[in-house]
């Protein structure tokens, strides 16, 4: 029997595996070959999904993008023993595009069977929980501070600050929630952590219970991720069943259990207060801090908030050892990041990578520059609050510290590239629109401001009163950006400041650019 | 989908959810699931259930964009306009999509067969521009490609 690797990654989903699947499995009963299908996860290639995999004697090979079309050809090629075809890769791990990674975190991505209990403990599945269980809280928290790791959802705190401050506060019940209202366009790690390896986030959740002594988590996803929602529920049955969670985790004498809870469409529900408030079943306003959420979080109670990332790296860290993870990295930024790829880009995907390389290598050299082929003319990094980078500004590394210093941020390592057909007035405006749209509406600078900002662009694309409106909508961007009280309305000026800098020739009436 | 509320069932719905901790959205959800929205009388029920002010819930139920308040089309389509969506053209397929139509954003074609929203991203952001069709992810979007997945999805 041959094993063939089909992905059940949303992206190979909406290129149509399942068809493609279905196709395999009809083909080879017709043809009298003995085929079984793994829904494997996805390598995070996206260019080359669907990609398949087939199992051979001398090990994977890879066959991408397939499509539905191809499945005849294949069987024709004889790829079920890895036959010749314009369309076979070879080893997926020789593959540039995953030779060059450093993969911590997404280790075990598209290699197994993101639901498969059996293929998560053969991969160095649950190392990390058990020697957490032996070492305790301590001893767990001690390690994830010296592995330098950093939140992973945009802010860079601290995580070992986190813990430490949730395991030292007393109190009946604590709780651990990770966020995972991945709303940044560009992103998408934390999808593929649901989809594609979702143990690996409720045993780096339950090492954080472990560790703070919190009995009960909560994942908050986003309501457009339905395939990662269901991939989750079934993860954590199984986990449940199997006795990784529940009253007992692994005979420890520890209790600690996950909920899913999905949001409702509400992009600032990322921010971690409003994100708590939205559980506890309210509107997703921000609170003011402090207290900060360690000491008092969900419904009164000490609380680490991580992203996916974080949460799913301390698998790693606690199997490994802090040292292992602290030396890649540069600076204060240590560890790898989980770059995503997206936009208008050759080879799009997910690309973890110790921090310090260049915006340029990573969109040039890794990403081979736009889809379309034209020149990239802005990259937009850390989602729809990050600022636009033009290609002058590629030699800055990419690092936590780095991109601040360029008035940027790295955020959750979202990387969005644009071609030259892009107009970044109409891409400013959007940014102000979005914030219109998302904004919670608690503090002033962001309800009131990202509507006049909108409306000020707009007198700017209708000529009016250009010069005395560009110094209006500068000096908007400064008050929301250092007067409201959360990130979404404190960075969307970025992208709008980056614009206006980098972009001066696109900040004229749009009437006279026709002219011209 | 009843056009309107089965109170029986509304409260079913609502007591099934009261052991958990902040039920509210959880609740709000179910309402979508079961009826396709939440009614307007479902609200005094709920307030009722988790001892909150009809004032609290409509706050709830009104912040959140995916608690629909009107019934839907048959099909919803939503649409990413997020960013890395608009790099790979995505504004002027969805300009297509929608005069194809004849809708604008939010939109229900006259025949009520589909609801179109804009969707802010998707995660499937290296292969836009990217839509979802009920339940249903569709990556490199063009107005030919929506046709056929209508055209099929009305064949069922």
């Amino acid at each position: 029997m041959t094993r063939v690797f089909v992905p059940r990654d949303v992206v190979a989903l909406a290129l149509g595996a399942d068809k493609i699947a279905a196709a395999i499995v009809a083909t080879a009963k017709a043809r009298g070959a003995d085929v079984s299908i793994v829904r494997n996860g996805s390598r995070g290639m996206f260019f080359l999904e669907p990609l398949i995999e087939v199992e051979t004697p001398a090990g994977r090979i890879a066959y991408g993008p397939v499509t539905l079309k191809d499945v005849a050809a294949l069987f024709d090629a004889g790829f079920l023993d890895g036959g010749t075809h314009a369309l076979r890769i070879g080893k997926p791990e020789d593959h540039p595009f995953l030779k060059r990674q450093t993969r911590l975190t997404f280790a075990r991505s598209g290699i197994t069977d993101p639901v498969s209990l059996e293929d998560y403990a053969a991969h160095e599945g649950w190392l990390g929980l058990k020697r957490a269980i032996e070492i305790g809280s301590a001893a767990i928290v001690d390690e994830i501070t010296k592995s330098g790791l950093r939140g992973r959802g945009g802010a860079g705190f601290p995580t070992g600050v986190k813990w430490k401050t949730v395991a030292d506060t007393k109190a009946d019940r604590k709780y651990v929630v990770c966020n995972c209202d991945e709303g940044d366009s560009g992103t998408f790690a934390d999808r593929m952590v649901l989809e594609d390896d979702p143990y690996m986030l409720i045993e780096g959740m339950t090492i954080c219970g472990l560790a703070v002594g919190a009995t009960k988590g909560y994942v908050y996803c986003r309501s457009e991720y339905p395939h990662g929602i269901k991939a989750f529920n079934e993860a954590l049955q199984r986990a449940r069943a199997a006795g990784y969670l529940g009253k007992d985790v692994l005979g420890s004498g520890h209790a600690f259990d996950i909920e899913l809870r999905v949001g409702a469409g509400a992009y600032v529900c990322g921010e971690e207060t409003a994100l708590l408030e939205s559980l506890e079943g309210r509107r997703g306003m921000v609170r003011a801090k402090p207290p900060l959420p360690a000491i008092n979080g969900l419904f009164q109670k000490p609380t680490v908030i991580n992203n996916v990332l974080s949460l799913a790296t301390a698998p790693f860290i606690l199997a490994h050892g802090a040292k292992a993870y602290a030396d890649f990295g540069m600076g204060r930024s240590r560890g790898t990041m989980p770059l995503q790829l997206a936009g208008n880009i050759r080879y799009g995907g997910l690309f973890e990578t110790a921090f310090g390389l260049t915006l340029g290598e990573i969109v040039e050299d890794i990403g081979g520059g736009t889809a379309s082929g034209r020149p990239v003319r802005a990259v937009q990094c850390g989602g729809p609050l990050g600022a636009y980078f033009p290609p002058a500004l590629f030699d800055t590394p990419f690092d936590y510290e780095a991109f601040a210093a360029k008035d940027g941020l790295i955020g959750h390592g979202g990387i969005v590239v644009f071609d030259d057909t892009v107009d970044m007035l109409t891409m400013a405006r959007f940014a102000m629109e979005f914030c219109a749209i998302e904004s919670c509406g608690k503090c002033t600078p962001c309800r009131i401001g990202s509507t006049r900002g909108q409306e000020v662009i707009d007198k700017i694309l209708a000529g009016i009163h250009v010069e005395a409106n560009l110094r209006l909508l500068e000096d908007l961007c400064q008050t929301m950006k250092f007067g409201s009280l959360c990130a979404l309305g404190g960075f969307a000026p970025y992208p709008v400041l980056s614009a206006m800098r980098h972009y001066p020739e696109d900040f004229k009436p749009h009437a006279a650019i026709a002219a011209e | 989908m009843p056009a309107v509320l089965d109170a029986q069932r509304a409260q079913e719905i609502i007591d099934a959810h009261l052991a958990l901790e902040g039920p509210l959205l959880p609740i709000l959800h179910a309402f979508v699931e079961e009826f396709g929205f939440v009614d307007d009388t479902a609200v005094p029920l709920i307030a009722n259930a988790l001892n909150l002010s009809r004032a609290e819930v409509h706050g709830v139920l009104t912040f959140y964009h995916d608690f629909r308040r009107e019934p839907a089309g048959k099909h919803v389509l939503k649409i990413c306009r997020a960013e890395a969506c608009q790099a790979r053209g995505s504004e002027s397929v969805a300009r297509h999509c929608l005069a194809d139509l004849g809708v604008d954003w939010h939109g229900t074609t006259q025949d009520g067969a589909i609801t179109v929203e804009p969707v802010y991203c998707l995660g499937l952001c290296a292969n836009g521009p990217s839509a979802l069709f009920d339940d249903e992810p569709i990556a490199a979007l063009t107005a030919d490609k929506l046709v056929s997945v209508i055209e099929e999805a009305e064949s069922v």
